[in-house]
């Protein structure tokens, strides 16, 4: 639903707080493990959360997040177990925000009359497929739209002035800026130059700004906090999951750093 | 579809070919693309960009590519008169050149400093380091790790060329994964980068431009056989991988409709499990790097690697329009396997002294299959897209053979 995302935002808003929207990827390492994280993202002080359908192909992510979905899969996932999770975390969270985050083809084999009715089912609140800009609105947004779930349009460095105005017609929840013009997890974003786009963006739309892509410290989220109105971080999260062998430590070392994140905020 | 004028409209202002094509690529490459579309519909008009690409293939490739008689494989097979369109006689011994001369021209027409391309068996990525080489502009290369392995002198060849060779370790380490991360690459190099695709694949406009570049075969082929034989062929056959060079030849043809026109896919070991790269005959629509068409995946919409004796052919999904031409029945796709491939690869280097890639080697296979059906006064052209100097330590290994 939008106004889980809306009040999201405007409760925040009233306390002088900035959105922390984090992303893991279902299935990521296991299920069992994966959900037990995501069940326990809101209390480490996650405002959102992005869940990230695998894919095997995912082109416009970075090595980290790449390597979560295989991860996922190779451990058996699939597009129903994800739909699990969600339903298994609604159950005693009805609150935070949940967004699914992922590339078409799944969705389009899935099917997408199939796909929607399901996450209105289990209380999904927007969806963000990184390969469906406006140019194919009508394979899945213009759908969503009407069944007034939240398609999140991500804006780029490459986005020109006529592509924003269009790219604006149709979004809702939130705006997604993609900081950097690369992958997921790459390079660190130049933040004066992030700003001077957000501060533009702002100039156009009263949607809230999140900020992703690239930002993986204390210090640039606080900085980042400081102009848009939340803030995602992906890949330094899920490469915890990487370098942790022994899963035990991987919730603890997680959550401390969501922990982190949260008092930048 | 019986009802269609004309076959060869598409693709639409989306880039649609019926529900196929499109444009399903991230915000960041939208603005990219839609210059280059642009660019590219002003170039094809323009007549200098035309009369250098036509001067780059006369000259430095060497078109037009002869339509020759095999004349000893038509007595071997006791039927159809049998033209090969000998696209393997080209510069670089492909058709893959006659793509990579169009967009290196326009890629220097749109001011471009950089270029990068995939490659899986290496044809392309030795066709781009050429052009490159010869226009002085730096590229890069994503290979598969596993495709580095398998073809060590076509990567030889980019790096004499000047090309810098990156191995790409992600996924599965061929050729849909070089794909990924040229695209990643791209993303990250927005200004300065070209992205020269090796087939009729990709976001639009890249499937339509690719075509128009390759469209050279069929336009010579239909002028030769005319020539040569006074009408128009009764038969086409093509093999394919992504599907560009099936589609040079098929493309100026398809209105003619006494001419069947047939593509061959690679059926691996056999249609039945998972070790094909048949997509049209054995996968089903879905969206991948950029389009929708056919697709080898499984149950829940996750790509599946394919498997081909032949590199060229080892890739999991297909040209949009070739999807489009199967749907509305203008074009049948069967699938060869391995051996048959290399069985035809033996026949046609004994009998006409032509030793053929392992990809028009599937083409040749389905000639000798469907021999039998074949009236002696039909006239049927093969495209022998590529010639097999590379193939050799595969083939060696396949008949257990040491060189």
């Amino acid at each position: 639903m939008t106004v889980r995302i809306d009040n999201c935002f405007e409760t925040l808003k009233l306390t002088n707080k900035k959105a922390l929207i984090t992303f893991l990827t279902a299935g990521d390492p296991n299920y069992d493990l994966s959900l037990e994280l995501i069940k326990s993202l809101p209390e480490a002080g996650a405002d959102i959360i992005e869940i990230g359908m695998p894919f095997s192909d995912p082109m416009a992510d970075g090595p980290a997040i790449q390597a979560s979905s295989l991860r996922a899969i190779n451990s058996g996932h699939k597009m129903e177990k994800t739909f699990e999770m969600i339903e298994s975390f609604r159950k005693d969270n009805s609150r935070t925000p949940i967004i699914l985050m992922g590339y078409f083809n799944p969705i389009y084999n899935y099917g997408v009359d199939s796909f929607i009715k399901k996450i209105i089912d289990i209380e999904v609140d927007g969806v963000i497929v990184v390969d469906l800009p406006p140019e194919e609105d009508n394979e899945l947004c213009n759908a969503l739209e009407c069944a007034d779930l939240s398609f999140i349009r991500l804006v780029t460095p490459t986005t020109n002035t006529d592509r924003l105005n269009k790219i604006l017609q149709k979004t809702s929840g939130f705006l997604y800026y993609v900081s950097i013009a690369g992958i997921t997890g790459s390079k660190r974003p130049e933040i004066n130059e992030v700003e001077t786009a957000v501060q533009e963006i702002k100039t156009k739309t009263n949607i809230p700004v999140g900020v992703g892509f690239g930002i993986r410290t204390k210090e640039d989220i606080k900085r980042v906090g400081d102009f848009a109105d939340g803030v995602i971080v992906g890949s330094v999260l899920v490469d915890i999951i990487k370098n942790n062998e022994h899963e035990s430590s991987v919730k603890d070392k997680i959550m401390k750093k969501v922990r982190e994140f949260a008092s930048a905020v | 579809m019986d009802k269609l004028n004309s076959y060869k409209l598409g693709p639409d202002q989306n880039g649609r070919f019926g529900i196929f094509g499109g444009r399903f690529v991230a915000e960041t490459l939208m603005p990219l693309i839609l210059d280059l579309e642009k660019a590219y519909q002003q170039a094809k008009k323009d007549d200098s960009f035309q009369s250098e690409l036509a001067y780059l293939n006369k000259y430095y490739t060497g078109r037009p590519s002869p339509l020759y008689f095999a004349e000893r494989l038509t007595d071997y097979l006791k039927t159809a008169k049998i033209y090969f369109k000998r696209d393997e006689l080209n510069h670089t011994g492909s058709h893959k050149i006659n793509n990579c001369l169009g967009q290196i021209l326009l890629a220097k027409r749109m001011g471009k400093t950089r270029i990068i391309a995939e490659t899986g068996a290496g044809q392309h990525g030795v066709a781009v380091a050429t052009v490159s080489a010869r226009f002085g502009i730096p590229c890069v290369i994503y290979m598969g790790a596993k495709d580095i392995e398998r073809q060590k002198p076509n990567v030889f060849r980019m790096k004499l060329l000047g090309a810098e060779v990156v191995p790409v370790r992600s996924g599965n380490s061929t050729l849909k994964d070089a794909m990924n991360e040229a695209l990643r690459d791209w993303v990250a190099n927005v200004n300065d980068t070209f992205y020269i695709i090796g087939t009729v694949a990709g976001p639009h406009p890249y499937p339509e431009m690719v075509r128009d570049f390759q469209s050279i075969i069929g336009k010579e082929t239909k002028e030769q056989i005319l020539d040569q034989e006074g009408r128009l062929p009764d038969q086409l056959i093509a093999c394919i991988g992504g599907g560009s060079n099936a589609m040079g030849l098929f493309y100026p043809f398809l209105d003619d409709k006494s001419v069947k026109i047939t593509g061959i896919e690679a059926g691996g070991m056999g249609l039945q499990g998972e070790k094909h790269c048949a997509s049209l005959t054995a996968g089903r629509p879905g969206v991948l790097h950029g389009n929708r068409t056919y697709l080898l995946q499984d149950d829940d919409g996750q790509i599946i690697e394919g498997h081909s004796i032949s590199a060229g052919l080892d890739y999991p999904g297909i040209g949009p329009e070739h999807a489009w031409l199967k749907e509305s029945g203008r074009v049948e796709y069967f699938a060869i396997t391995d051996s048959e491939a290399v069985e035809a690869f033996k026949i046609c280097t004994k009998t006409e002294g032509i030793i053929p890639a392992l990809e028009p080697s599937h083409a040749i296979a389905h000639l000798i299959n469907i021999a039998p059906n074949l009236s002696k006064n039909d006239l049927v052209v093969m495209n022998l897209c590529g010639r097999g100097d590379k193939d050799i330590f595969t083939i060696a290994e396949h008949l257990n053979m040491e060189i």
